[in-house]
């Protein structure tokens, strides 16, 4: 590989990624000597610049006004609501991984929660002591053994890795709530599920905000570790220091 | 008289040898639930007073942390390149910054419960893994571990996981990108600089 300069390295490697996700890996290959976690580091810095701005000005009012309007019946229901229709796929992904086990465990969550718990809007199957999991289609690619690929950040979807990113097309792709139809009712049920995350993250914002050096560095490591852990279900083997 | 002295005596050394066998699942259930006990009846801390629980976690938490330790994960391989006094230093400032993000996540406590999970350890180890969850009503129970060592007789945190998140070892790339630009040096003074922000926040907002 010949040495480009950086400068060069990074316009050449915006221009390929509008050419797609696969385009990408070649440019993370070239960029990968600057920092291995984080090939893409100037483009993903933009993008959380612009999120920071979305979220200062948009999410986050519109999270905090939810969370003091709402009462904690109406947001625990709504949270569960959203959980419920969320099982079936993580059974899927449990299924997928080789999990048998835990993907019954997911659908009597679902069956269980859709029945008793009338549509979902109460977590009768965790107080019966079936609990929850959290499964997506990445997590499925890499306990298959697709590597992450490099770390990106999205205005508004936030921290994926590229194949995290890929499975979050998979993801929505079979999302029932994406499916919705009326298309406006499909629309008001995506805006509540994304203020419903935001407002869940509210507790977090300030310990990040202090606890940060580099807010960007410490949301992207702790995205990192957190994914680590989910695609080992909690129990990853440890690292040597 | 003389033999209720002695029995004083004898009933403090036995409390003594109690504490230091004290074993490292017993003592995180104890220190935490003192700690909630203390929150649950503090409308100030959970109001979102900074400052009162910072005090809470300097009394209860601080004497089962071991800081040096922590701060050496942080920094990496670096550490042994720091001096004796470098390493004092980062040690303090680096204590000052995790105290304060220990107590904002206190200060967002509404009486979320603790599960303790099951504990096992063998006879002569020195370095073990205790896991509790956050069982919060309407979501997903979170993750939260701690690393603790052996010290002598003593049982010391060195690092505290939450949902995968290690609170120490996620310092590890901002720590060495502030080497690179600064040195160890640079270091210490970027998280020196950070906590005295912090402290002008803090005392801004007492006079509110």
């Amino acid at each position: 590989m010949t040495k480009v300069s950086g400068g060069g390295k990074m316009s050449r490697c915006r221009r390929l990624f509008a050419g797609g996700a696969l385009a990408l890996v070649f440019c993370g290959a070239a960029l990968a000597e600057e920092n291995q976690h984080d090939p893409y580091e100037g483009f993903n810095r933009s993008m959380f610049a612009v999120n920071e701005v979305i979220d200062k000005f948009a999410a986050k009012p519109i999270a905090q006004g939810y969370d003091k309007v709402a009462p904690l019946p109406v947001k625990a229901a709504t949270g569960n609501f959203f959980g419920n229709v969320g099982d079936l796929w993580i059974g899927s992904n449990n299924a997928l991984q080789g999990k048998f086990g835990d993907a019954g465990v997911d659908l009597g969550r679902l069956l269980i929660n859709s029945t008793i718990g009338i549509f979902g809007l109460f977590d009768v199957a965790s107080e019966l002591g079936l609990e929850k999991h959290e499964e997506d289609f990445g997590q499925t690619m890499a306990v298959w053994g697709i590597d992450g690929g490099g770390y990106l950040f999205w205005p508004v979807i936030g921290p994926r890795t590229l194949r995290d990113t890929a499975g979050w097309v998979i993801d929505s792709y079979v999302d029932p709530v994406w499916r919705a139809r009326p298309i406006s009712s499909r629309n008001s049920m995506v805006a509540l599920r994304f203020v419903d995350i935001r407002a869940s993250l509210l507790p977090a914002d300030k310990v990040v905000e202090e606890a940060a050096l580099d807010k960007y560095a410490y949301i992207r490591d702790a995205y990192l570790q957190r994914r680590r852990n989910q695609i080992f279900d909690g129990r990853p083997p440890r690292l040597d220091d | 008289m003389m033999k209720k002295i002695v029995a004083f005596f004898f009933a403090a050394l036995i409390a003594a040898a109690v504490q230091a066998q004290e074993a490292p699942d017993a003592l995180i259930k104890q220190v935490t639930e003192d700690v909630l006990e203390i929150v649950r009846n503090d409308k100030d801390i959970q109001s979102g007073n900074t400052q009162k629980a910072i005090d809470l976690v300097d009394k209860k938490v601080l004497p089962h942390f071991n800081f040096p330790h922590m701060t050496a994960l942080a920094l990496g391989k670096d550490w042994r390149k720091a001096t004796p006094q470098q390493q004092q230093q980062l040690t303090a400032e680096f204590r000052t910054l995790l105290v304060r993000t220990y107590s904002n996540a206190l200060t967002g406590y509404k009486n979320q419960k603790i599960l303790y999970k099951p504990f096992k350890m063998d006879a002569g180890e020195t370095d073990v893994l205790v896991r509790t969850e956050v069982l919060q009503p309407g979501s997903k129970a979170v993750q939260l571990d701690y690393s603790l060592e052996k010290l002598e007789n003593t049982w010391k945190v060195y690092d505290m996981t939450v949902a995968g998140i290690s609170l120490v070892t996620n310092y590890r790339d901002q720590f060495a990108q502030e080497v690179r630009n600064g040195g160890i040096d640079g270091l210490i003074a970027t998280v020196a600089a950070k906590n005295k922000s912090l402290e002008v926040n803090l005392v801004k907002a007492e006079k509110k």
